[in-house]
């Protein structure tokens, strides 16, 4: 075949590691990859351009990029790893500053992509095995990677993104078709309108004129428009060969692989997949059996599009971190516990909790806790909310902290945000949950009582979606908000005028602001609970009354709802649901969905209902 | 029950030879459940741990029963998914490592009744090391306010806002008639005692002749959150059994409060024994 491995040349452009590259020479910073030492790599008849970060001395991670991309696609993700281990890059051939095999056809199979890539690994990591990451064609080539007999002991861990294995997907669609029920013909057909682009590219010459013509031209723009990748030096200028030599990689590969697909394609080292949820090449149900091939697979999912190297640096960044750090110290204890449903979705995200000292918001920090996010429980309480923060620590949280601050004062709000932001990074979901009751007909209730209602249950809410929402969409990558309305918000009553207009404009603000935020990846949803059984009964105002009166009516109403006795744990799970469907308003118990249902359809039996006056 | 209440009235921490009998039944079912905990294994199912409790009980004389034993892993003790009484009856649940237990016995010997919960775990579960340190609270909380002679409702309610304070589901809740004690007393010994539903007649006969008198006298032998509660302690016997809560774990002790008529605040209430496995492990982790 050919004759490869460890000669590598320095052909004197970049710096060879070791020489003025201790570990004191400290991380390098930014997200380009302009401080990038490179390298040339010599494998197979092709020069390969390879690029490191870091310190050679900690573990090496490869980052091998897809098609139509060159080693540029990693750049934010590089930059972000840097600080912690030896990040490597390279052009795969053909691609970047790679050159291409001749004749192509035949120089892009899989085989020879595991040449390139061992040349790679012993050139940067001679007798110690790297952590592998691949994304799209990148994946597709490092599950080969993980598979083949003559890589084991050579990888450490891989990270797959939005790149099944052809082995496995021909073994998919074998499946399929041997017992087509209708779930799988579905399956069938939606994966393969998804995998239009394979077919043109199986046209000869047309691909390669495109690329180079009017396609190559509009594509940033098309990135751009569909996938919401931002610029900033990514396509780079090579795209037009890139994606012309790539086109290589389907014709020498997709076909053979996916009509005699290896039946031992096992992975031999632990496999981390990361799923992008809106995919527009890729369905979810091609991992549904991954863990046959893939023992040891942790699963996660992100809600993005295809190119989440360059839309969610970050949360990958903090996944591989991860995954590749308990793969290093091999210690069991630190092996990623969550065991909540959602864990692949929340594990290692940032999440804020107000009024998490109690009710629905502690029962929300628990169930995010659950899920493996590090949790920042805030309320006015400051021993409820370390109390929270403690036992979000107990089942599931890697961190989690507890801020005492007031979510109506401004001031405090901001500088919690600022804390937060240098501290612990951007929150991820920002929960608005704290909320007051108060009680008393229109007329009964005193401007103070207004004020203070208003206070916490709008102006918190308000303050939480500036300052944290502001944070959230200036960083670019997503995020969720979530806001604590109420059944009242849509259930009008003469008892409640108070708060159930602060809930509905909770309500209304919820729905502005998804609109405004939809186009950034952030979804926003207002949780309508309806009677929960909380503390909000015991502390909740009674305007127009005496002090005993009020105290007896707290404790009527306590034992009401401790009648009806509905979990808050059943909200707090709800909110989840919430945010990983991204759905916009959600009414919890049954009551709040009949509530809703009326509020829609029969409002003026909801009308008739407001007027009746509650015993006393 | 009338002897119990007069006799430790009369002396301070005098013991009476009915207060040492059930003293002597509630160390014999801890006893029990300590040589069970010990015994239990991965893949031991609660049924197989049901039916330790009751040999090791039956070996050593117990031939009457308040309730069988009960033994539940996992997270059913923190009985999620329950909704009818049946399904507190152990099943096949096998225990693995990491999950907490709890067994829930209520021999008869030699006609002093006791009942009792213990909960364990096997091998490491923080969660269920800090329900059980949780605990403490409430069992300083309950003999203080029932020192104060507060109505047994409102005592269960701040039992409550504890619980919710401590971040806990109110598991207690779950039991019949939401109880967190019930009254407890001697059983007449016969050749031959039938249960019914686990529960032994004899003991239910008791219990009901004390609910239909206490419906005369206005109280309950049920300490509930219902209006039927809202009364001070009775004197008599009572089983307590405070059960915490928190995402899949449960943790509970329970043990037999003494109240008396006493006009002297710390005889008129008293745990009947302080030498209990939960209260040592308290003691000891002080003194760590």
């Amino acid at each position: 075949m050919n004759t490869r491995r460890g000669r590598d040349k320095s052909k004197g452009r970049g710096k060879v590691p070791g020489s003025g590259h201790g570990p004191g020479s400290g991380p390098v910073t930014g997200a380009g990859l302009q401080e990038a030492r490179e390298r040339w790599v010599h494998t197979g008849g092709v020069e390969l351009c390879v690029a490191e970060l870091g310190d050679p001395a900690q573990p090496t991670v490869i980052l091998v990029h897809g098609y139509p991309d060159s080693k540029e696609v990693w750049s934010e993700v590089a930059g972000g790893l840097a600080s912690r281990f030896h990040v490597v890059l390279y052009d795969v051939r053909g691609c970047g500053r790679s050159t291409a095999p001749k004749p192509l056809r035949g120089g892009f199979t899989l085989e020879k992509l595991t040449d390139d890539f061992l040349a790679v690994a012993d050139a940067v990591s001679p007798g110690r095995p790297v952590h592998v990451v691949g994304h799209d064609w990148g994946s597709v080539q490092a599950w080969e990677f993980a598979t083949v007999r003559r890589t084991e002991g050579r990888i450490a861990s891989f990270t797959s993104m939005s790149g099944p294995s052809l082995d496995h997907f021909g073994h998919w669609i074998k499946k399929r078709l041997a017992r087509p029920t209708p779930r799988r013909t579905a399956q069938l057909l939606n994966q393969g309108a998804k995998s239009w682009y394979v077919y043109m590219l199986h046209t000869p010459v047309l691909p390669e004129l495109a690329w180079k013509g009017p396609l190559g031209k509009r594509w940033p723009a098309i990135l751009r428009r569909m996938e919401k990748v931002p610029g900033g030096g990514y396509p780079t200028a090579s795209l037009p060969t890139d994606a012309a030599h790539g086109a290589w990689l389907y014709r020498d590969n997709v076909r053979a692989r996916l009509r005699r697909p290896r039946a031992d394609a096992y992975a031999h080292c632990p496999v981390q997949l990361i799923t992008p949820t809106g995919d527009m090449f890729l369905s979810q149900r091609l991992y549904d059996d991954l863990e046959q091939w893939a023992p040891q697979l942790v699963r996660r999912t992100l809600p993005a599009k295809h190119w989440v190297p360059r839309t969610r640096p970050d949360q990958l960044v903090s996944w591989i971190t991860e995954f590749v750090t308990a793969k290093e110290e091999g210690d069991p204890a630190r092996e990623i516990a969550a065991s909540g449903p959602y864990a692949d979705r929340f594990g290692g995200q940032l999440v804020l909790v107000t009024g998490a000292a109690s009710g629905i918001g502690r029962a929300t920090a628990f169930a995010f806790a659950e899920a493996g996010a590090r949790i920042i429980a805030v309320d006015r309480d400051a021993e409820g909310a370390a109390r929270t923060a403690d036992m979000a620590r107990l089942i599931g949280a890697p961190q989690a902290w507890g801020e005492a601050v007031d979510v109506s004062d401004e001031a405090a709000m901001e500088k919690l945000a600022d804390k937060v932001d240098t501290e612990y990074g951007t929150v991820d979901v920002l929960v608005n949950n704290a909320g007051i009751g108060l009680s008393g007909s229109f007329m009964e209730t005193s401007t103070e009582d207004w004020k203070k209602v208003l206070d916490v249950n709008l102006w918190g809410v308000i303050h939480g979606c500036r300052v944290f929402g502001k944070r959230m969409a200036d960083r670019g990558q997503g995020g969720h908000i979530v806001n604590t309305a109420s059944a009242a918000a849509f259930s009008p009553s003469r008892v409640l005028p108070a708060y159930s207009t602060s809930k509905a404009a909770v309500l209304m603000l919820s729905e502005c602001l998804r609109a405004e935020l939809a186009g950034q990846g952030i979804g926003v949803s207002a949780i309508c609970p309806g009677f929960v059984n909380t503390g909000i009964t015991s502390t909740a105002r009674f305007a127009g009354v005496s002090a005993d009166e009020e105290k007896r009516r707290q404790t009527e109403a306590a034992r009401l709802y401790g009648r009806r006795n509905y979990p808050p744990e059943k909200v707090a799970d709800a909110t989840l649901r919430a945010v990983v469907r991204n759905q916009a308003v959600v009414p919890v118990t049954p009551e709040a969905r009949g509530a809703h249902l009326m509020s829609r359809f029969t409002p003026r039996a909801l009308r008739a209902i407001a007027r009746i006056e509650p015993p006393r | 029950m009338a002897s119990v209440t007069s006799a430790t009235s009369a002396g301070a921490g005098e013991i009476t030879a009915e207060l040492a009998g059930f003293r002597e039944v509630q160390r014999l079912a801890y006893a029990c459940a300590e040589a069970v905990a010990g015994q239990l294994k991965p893949g031991v199912t609660e049924r197989a741990a049901a039916r330790m409790q009751r040999e090791w009980l039956r070996e050593r004389g117990v031939r009457d029963w308040f309730h069988l034993p009960f033994a539940w892993f996992g997270d059913r003790t923190a009985f999620v998914n329950f909704r009818i009484p049946l399904q507190f009856f152990p099943t096949n649940r096998e225990l693995e490592p990491g999950m907490a237990f709890i067994l829930d016995m209520a021999p008869v010997y030699k006609g002093f009744t006791a009942d009792i919960g213990y909960s364990g775990c096997l091998g490491l579960n923080p969660v269920h090391d800090r329900l059980l340190a949780d605990l403490e609270a409430h069992r300083e909380l309950i003999l203080r306010e029932v020192r104060e002679r507060r109505s047994l409702r409102e005592i269960y309610e701040d039992v409550d806002r504890l619980m919710v304070r401590q971040g806990y589901a109110n598991r207690h809740r779950a039991y019949p008639f939401g109880v967190i004690a019930h009254k407890i007393d001697r059983v007449r010994e016969r050749r031959w005692s039938p249960t019914l539903f686990g529960f032994g007649t004899q003991s239910l006969k008791g219990l009901a002749s004390d609910a239909l008198h206490g419906h005369r006298d206005g109280w309950s032998p049920l300490w509930s959150p219902y209006t039927f509660s809202d009364h001070p302690p009775q004197p008599g016997l009572w089983a307590v059994e405070p059960h915490l809560g928190f995402r899949g774990t449960g943790a509970k002790f329970e043990e037999i409060l003494v109240v008396t008529d006493s006009k002297d605040p710390q005889e008129s209430a008293f745990w009947l024994d302080d030498d209990l496995p939960h209260v040592r492990r308290w003691q000891e982790e002080k003194a760590a």
